[in-house]
């Protein structure tokens, strides 16, 4: 039974997304198209944000625990220089 | 809309200012708890005591989500519209729609605006929803015969079922009228078989029976005027007539959403036409100033006269209008008022004589009083009434009398009968209990739709209920969605309406039982949840009156 009332809440979110974006009103090939295309759009982005995000993250990491570790090390030498 | 009015509030004890801008849409910033600490306000204290009863409007502003939402599906359509004409075009899909002939394909374009994009793309889609055939009469209930699409609506063939008992919430059948038994519908059967149906005639030839003079002086009395009288078509009585009463050099100041009929009588008139905010009084006297400062455009000569063309009850707003200011503002600047009660004659004020009656004013403030009884009435046609000096220029001036036949006799006799029993002359108490029963219905149906959670527009008395939709794909599911549990509903898109503002009409009649409403709100509520319609984002929301001054208009601009 909850594999029933789950098939049917993702029923009833697909037919939201069918009123909202305004497909409902379409033939059922222009539906598929439109799908086609979002999904297309989606499985790039996602694939895109798995390769390329973890290392941007890992580089402004870097970037800016450099710049926390560096002041300290500058403002003595700034210090101890006459 | 800042500080100032806080203050002003405290000074008048009215809540916040909320004035309709355009498309009726208001920026309503009262606080729930300001408004409960002024619930037993006295209204009539403000506006210098015009107004002796609360007047409680409302127009709830567009969910900023749901505007963006509705913009992307018009985009989606759009894309896909012209991907379909496109293929029209190089013959990739037959086309089923009137174009240009081979010969015509260098003359100017005739399809290509963007009202017939929206018809060929958007509204043959959802098609189905509306010129539903009918198979009885539309009462309370009615039989619908059913019909189904192959080639996505753009033919329909019928099953052959009649599918039955639909709850009607469509039909402008205010007072229930619309029947086939009762004492309406006797009389006219006996007419005729005595007098026949067709009058062959125009009014001002042979058609002039003694029935039509006892018609309208029956609708003069009825209105409290003078004199009245009475044509074949409610449409041609506003265009027919307003060019009978302005002319060149006239002019016609006319509300934002006036109907079809006032605007094109308007146009054929000649007159200079100028347009004011939707029930906003201050843009009507800044106009009325400027006109009478200003005088004609180029010769700055007094105009001949000024005609105020408003109605009693806006159908696609719900909202009532503002008739003590615009008295008030006519009488100051020396206009005329030509008030169109088409919904409102029988379905406001408690013996049911019109919006006039609804606030307490005296119709002889009104020059000329029109309507129509095709919707409380049950009949077809309408009426002028007013002075008799008036109604006897008319007689002999307006087109519809001189050129159009004049009225069929059993519809002349359906709305004799119905008016004698709404003002109770029949003998029986069945006008005074239906006007109670439509008043009731209304403020329970409206009282119950707003708890849900919908965005309900326009004023808690009128009986015309607009529910909001905003998104094209829910205009078609809803009208489906209700016809398969039943209900016959009406749901109203561009261009009626402005085009992010789509939404269903319910119209309340003194002929649904509390059962039938009931059963309706139930299945509403059903299919609100079903496609998610109940926007609402405050759950109690009614508007108060609120003083206006210098100030205000300035604010709205």
């Amino acid at each position: 039974m909850d594999m029933k009332s789950m098939r049917e809440y993702v029923c009833w979110l697909y037919y939201q997304y069918l009123l909202i974006t305004g497909i409902y009103v379409l033939e059922p090939w222009e539906k598929s198209i439109f799908n086609t295309v979002l999904c297309t759009m989606v499985a790039m982005v996602i694939y895109t944000s798995y390769v390329f995000v973890p290392i941007h993250v890992r580089l402004a990491l870097e970037f800016f625990s450099e710049l926390v570790r560096g002041q300290p090390e500058s403002t003595v030498a700034l210090m101890n220089s006459p | 809309m800042t500080e100032s009015e806080g203050n002003k509030n405290e000074d008048c004890h009215a809540a916040n200012g909320v004035k309709p801008g355009r498309n009726g849409m208001v920026k309503n910033h009262h606080h729930h708890h300001q408004y409960q600490k002024q619930e037993k306000v006295y209204h009539a204290a403000c506006n210098g005591e015009l107004y002796s009863r609360p007047f409680i409007e409302s127009f709830e502003e567009t969910p900023m989500l749901v505007a963006v939402l509705t913009y992307m599906g018009y985009g989606i359509l759009t894309i896909f519209g012209y991907l379909r004409d496109f293929m029209r075009e190089w013959k990739i899909e037959k086309c089923h729609i009137a174009r240009e002939r081979e010969e015509q394909k260098d003359f100017v374009p005739l399809y290509q605006d963007f009202e017939n994009f929206y018809t060929r793309n958007l509204y043959m889609r959802i098609r189905d929803s509306w010129n539903r055939p009918i198979c009885s009469v539309p009462g309370a209930t009615f039989d619908l015969a059913e019909r189904s699409s192959n080639d996505y609506n753009w033919t329909f063939e019928y099953t052959g079922r009649v599918v039955k008992d639909v709850i009607n919430l469509g039909s402008y059948n205010y007072l229930g009228f619309a029947e086939n038994t009762g004492a309406c519908a006797t009389a006219a059967g006996e007419v005729t078989v005595k007098l026949g149906v067709g009058v062959a005639s125009t009014r001002q030839e042979m058609g002039n029976l003694d029935r039509h003079e006892e018609l309208e002086k029956l609708a003069a009395s009825f209105l409290g005027v003078e004199s009245a009288m009475a044509f074949g078509m409610g449409f041609a009585t506003n265009s027919m007539n307003i060019p009978a009463i302005a002319g060149k050099g006239c002019l016609i100041l006319s509300d934002e959403l006036n109907h079809a009929s006032l605007v094109l009588g308007a146009r054929l008139s000649g007159s200079t036409i100028r347009v004011f905010k939707h029930n906003n009084m201050q843009s009507l006297e800044k106009l009325l100033r400027d006109a009478i400062v200003h005088g004609q455009p180029r010769t700055h000569r007094p105009w001949k006269k000024i005609l105020i063309l408003v109605e009693g009850i806006y159908s696609m707003e719900g909202s009532i209008i503002r008739l003590p200011e615009v008295i008030a503002l006519k009488k100051k600047y020396k206009a005329y008022l030509y008030l169109d009660e088409a919904h409102s004659i029988g379905a406001l004020g408690p013996n049911g004589r019109g919006v006039v009656e609804y606030f307490g004013l005296d119709p002889k403030d009104v020059d000329v009083m029109m309507g129509t009884f095709t919707k409380s009435f049950g009949a077809a046609g309408g009426y002028i009434g007013g002075r008799k000096d008036l109604i006897d220029y008319l007689r002999n001036h307006s087109h519809s009398a001189v050129y159009a036949t004049s009225m069929s006799l059993p519809v002349v006799e359906q709305i004799i009968t119905s008016m004698k029993c709404i003002m109770g002359k029949d003998g029986t108490t069945i006008g005074r209990s239906r006007i109670q029963r439509l008043a009731e219905n209304t403020v329970y149906f409206r009282r119950r739709l707003r708890e849900m959670g919908f965005i309900i527009y326009g004023n808690n008395d009128s009986p015309v209920v607009p529910m909001m939709l905003y998104m094209p794909a829910k205009i078609g599911a809803f009208g489906r969605e209700m016809l398969k549990r039943n209900i016959g509903v009406v749901v109203v898109g561009f261009p009626a309406t402005p085009i992010i503002e789509s939404r269903a009409r319910f119209c309340i009649s003194a002929a649904h039982t509390k059962e039938m409403l009931d059963r309706a709100l139930d299945v509403i509520s059903e299919v609100g949840d079903l496609l998610q319609l109940k926007y609402s984002r405050h759950k109690v929301l009614p508007s108060l009156d609120r003083p206006f001054d210098e100030t205000t208009y300035e604010e709205n601009e």
